[in-house]
């Protein structure tokens, strides 16, 4: 694996599926009574978040600490950034305090890959969400989640049609796991008004549809993106009900889905926009289980990012009291 | 006596080797190579080396008053002679801006004072570059700087009714508007060109329509009012081919492009490195490819630099935060003949044509962009076509380091830069024209 995860691109198959494996050794390793394992002690990570994210946050901090990393929590608001601070200031002086990793979220795409490729620090950078661009650990959980429900939770996606819906035009979450969905095999659909779809799109290794009903009888998970409140008044389409009514999932459209097919949600939902609240309360909705299998995912990036101990047996024997 | 130089052996735009004598300030002889007498006269090695109007630049950003941290006048006087510049426009979006008299004729003084470059103020359009209403374009047009040249650039005059009143208004004594083509709403918060890449880098894309329909929009407005428009820095293949269709039609356009967007694409958006945000943005292959065709054919009039010299915070930090903009005014020579020259689109008379004679035409320099003859200026700037240089960011004249050049190998330099007969740049030093030459 590279040094850093910035975009969903970095990894290859074999990388993609180390992480998705050493994630489902991590989660079985920790359901048991012990949840605290020794192989990062003493290596510092920071969580650097410059937008609010309490669910994205409190998942890195939860995995550090399950790998026994020490945590410094740094969030924008009420810090030195709000005093006009750069990142290339608050870059250095985590790199004096030792960080081993930074796990960032920032409102500007591409800001990770300015941590990581302008000397300001030396330790591994994660990208938590950048911006418009991507939020690469969000697509390996979504991954790890649908391998668990499509693939008997080994190997690859291939062949498995996932349809995801939404504002394609400024989501992170679309991007990575487009990138990753194809990188595993599976067959990705996007579906949303031509308005939230990018130019260029023609060009990713997707399908493209502007209908909905056409694309839920085939798949086998449906992903429903949040839209954005402030998308409402910028003539993205002409109000939220018309919105919900063409691309919202409702019990309807869930009926039309395969019996085995899920419904996920990358979080937080609005309830009766995109998704309706029976479909997010829904059997098929493995939407909780996202953020559960976010930790197990971000403590494998870590723990590979950080070259920690070897996983096996002697990690067995070496879990704390 | 050692006002007189005495330029053995340079070809003259690119033609035959001759011997140049410039005295008083003029052109005093031209002979044949190795033929004119050195009595009294420094000697200037002159074989192999191309011999060039001195350079005019429309479209320069010298930052006084207001961002001194970033340029003053004189630096960037300086980094103009050091690029084989002998007039630079100096625009208007200063703090405070350049839409009085006074402001355009404190930034003319300062030029004169400084003494490395004809530095010619450009006007602001609109009182503050708000867009809303027309300064005093004749006040500024009378006063000491003898304004020809007025725009908002950095901001699109894009009220119809504004645009059109100007490009009538500047007839009363013969100037011109030189647009900057960016429809406001299509590019709020835009940060790349739009296409495909912008999708993948996630960041707000900067259509080539938002150009193109603002040029479309003035050279019809152009033709109906019968005024003369110039076009800034063109961007995209599309823009090139509405130019075209005005030119043929008649229509008194002008066009110029910047040496980056001859050279480089946005490609280089992926390292997400501000060094290469840029207003208009870095666009594609083929829109580089059709900028470079357009120069060749006349289709664009000039090169311009759009010299945007930026502290280095305002470029050290995240992509969408930074300032745009990048240096050209040393690294201009360099690029386009690796450009253009090289590439065997343009011959060296094609570049005095396009960085010299038309510049100063569209901006009304008489005295700047003359022919290499006896009795004209001795604005002249020498060329070393085989010498070349790697860019080194520290060794510039500008007081920024924003270039996007760094480190790379350009194929020619400038090696003298002379001012009304007098060394702006010689044996590698920048000096003012009017000090030291009669010591």
């Amino acid at each position: 694996m590279n040094r850093h995860l910035l975009s969903a691109a970095d990894l290859d198959r074999d990388d993609a599926l180390l992480v998705l494996d050493t994630a489902a050794e991590l989660a079985s390793l920790t359901d048991r009574a012990v949840k605290k394992l020794p192989t990062l002690r003493g290596r510092t990570v920071v969580n650097l978040f410059y937008e609010d994210s309490t669910r994205t946050r409190i998942s890195f901090e939860a995995a550090a600490k399950r790998l026994s990393a020490d945590v410094i929590n740094f969030s924008a608001k009420g810090s030195s950034v709000s005093k006009g601070e750069s990142l290339k200031d608050t870059a250095l002086t985590l790199e004096a305090m030792g960080a081993d990793a930074v796990v960032i979220r920032h409102h500007s795409s591409g800001a990770p890959h300015r941590l990581a490729h302008s000397g300001w620090i030396q330790g591994s950078v994660v990208n938590a969400g950048d911006g418009t661009h991507e939020h690469p650990t969000q697509s390996l959980l979504d991954a790890f989640t649908m391998r668990k429900h499509l693939a008997g939770g080994v190997g690859d996606l291939e062949g498995r049609r996932v349809t995801i819906v939404g504002d394609v035009l400024h989501s992170r979450v679309a991007r990575s796991n487009v990138l990753l969905l194809a990188t595993l095999g599976a067959e990705v659909t996007l579906v949303a008004p031509p308005t939230l779809l990018p130019v260029g799109v023609e060009t990713w290794p997707c399908e493209v549809s502007y209908h909905l009903d056409s694309h839920l009888k085939d798949a086998d998970a449906v992903m429903m993106l949040r839209v954005q409140r402030e998308r409402m008044n910028a003539a993205f389409f002409p109000s939220a009900r018309e919105y919900s009514r063409r691309y919202g999932l409702d019990a309807r459209r869930m009926a039309l889905m395969p019996e085995h097919a899920i419904v996920m949600h990358p979080g937080p939902m609005n309830r009766g926009m995109e998704i309706a609240a029976e479909v997010a309360d829904s059997r098929r909705s493995v939407i909780v289980e996202q953020v559960g299998n976010g930790v197990s995912v971000r403590m494998a990036v870590l723990y590979l990012l950080l070259g920690g101990a070897q996983l096996g047996s002697p990690l067995d024997t070496a879990t704390e009291a | 006596m050692s006002d007189t130089y005495v330029i053995r052996g340079a070809r003259v735009l690119g033609g035959d080797a001759a011997d140049l004598v410039l005295r008083d300030g003029v052109v005093a002889e031209i002979t044949a190579a190795g033929a004119a007498s050195a009595e009294g006269a420094t000697v200037v090695e002159a074989a192999g080396l191309v011999a060039l109007p001195g350079l005019v630049d429309l479209h320069t950003h010298l930052r006084e008053p207001g961002r001194e941290d970033a340029e003053t006048v004189e630096s960037g006087s300086r980094a103009a002679a050091a690029g084989g510049y002998t007039a630079v426009f100096a625009m208007a979006n200063t703090d405070p801006v350049a839409d009085t008299a006074g402001v355009v004729e404190q930034v003319f003084h300062l030029g004169r004072a400084a003494g490395y470059v004809d530095v010619h103020p450009v006007g602001a359009v609109t009182v503050g570059l708000k867009g809303q209403a027309l300064a005093e374009l004749g006040a500024m047009a009378d006063s000491a700087a003898q304004v020809r040249v007025f725009s908002d650039d950095g901001k699109c005059v894009h009220d119809a009714v504004l645009m059109r009143r100007a490009l009538e208004y500047v007839k009363a004594f013969d100037g011109v508007v030189a647009q900057h083509s960016q429809e406001p709403r299509l590019t709020e918060d835009a940060q790349m060109n739009e296409g495909a890449l912008s999708g993948v880098l996630g960041l707000r894309g900067w259509p080539a329509v938002a150009e193109e329909a603002i040029i479309a929009r003035d050279v019809l407005l152009a033709d109906h009012v019968g005024s003369r428009l110039h076009v800034c820095h063109l961007s995209t293949a599309g823009s090139v081919e509405i130019v075209r269709w005005a030119k043929s039609r008649g229509i008194d356009v002008t066009a110029e492009v910047t040496p980056h967007h001859l050279m480089l694409t946005e490609e280089l958006v992926r390292s997400y490195d501000p060094v290469y945000k840029v207003n208009p943005p870095l666009r594609s292959e083929r829109d580089v490819m059709a900028l470079r065709e357009a120069l060749a054919d006349g289709t664009i009039d000039i090169v311009a630099t759009d010299h945007a010299p930026h502290p280095v915070e305002d470029k050290d930090c995240e992509w969408a935060e930074a300032a745009m903009g990048m240096l050209g005014l040393e690294t201009a020579v360099g690029i386009v003949a690796a450009t253009m020259v090289d590439t065997g689109l343009l011959d060296w008379a094609g570049v005095a044509e396009r960085m010299a004679f038309a510049p100063a035409r569209i901006g009304r320099a008489s005295d700047q962009g003359r022919p290499i003859a006896i009795g004209e200026p001795a604005n002249l700037t020498l060329v070393d076509p085989a010498r070349s240089r790697v860019v080194e960011a520290d060794e510039l004249q500008s007081r920024s380091r924003n270039t996007p050049y760094a480190g790379r190998t350009l194929p020619a330099s400038v090696v003298a830069t002379f001012l009304r007969g007098r060394p702006t740049l010689l044996d590698g030093a920048v000096r003012p024209a009017h000090e030291g030459a009669n010591a």
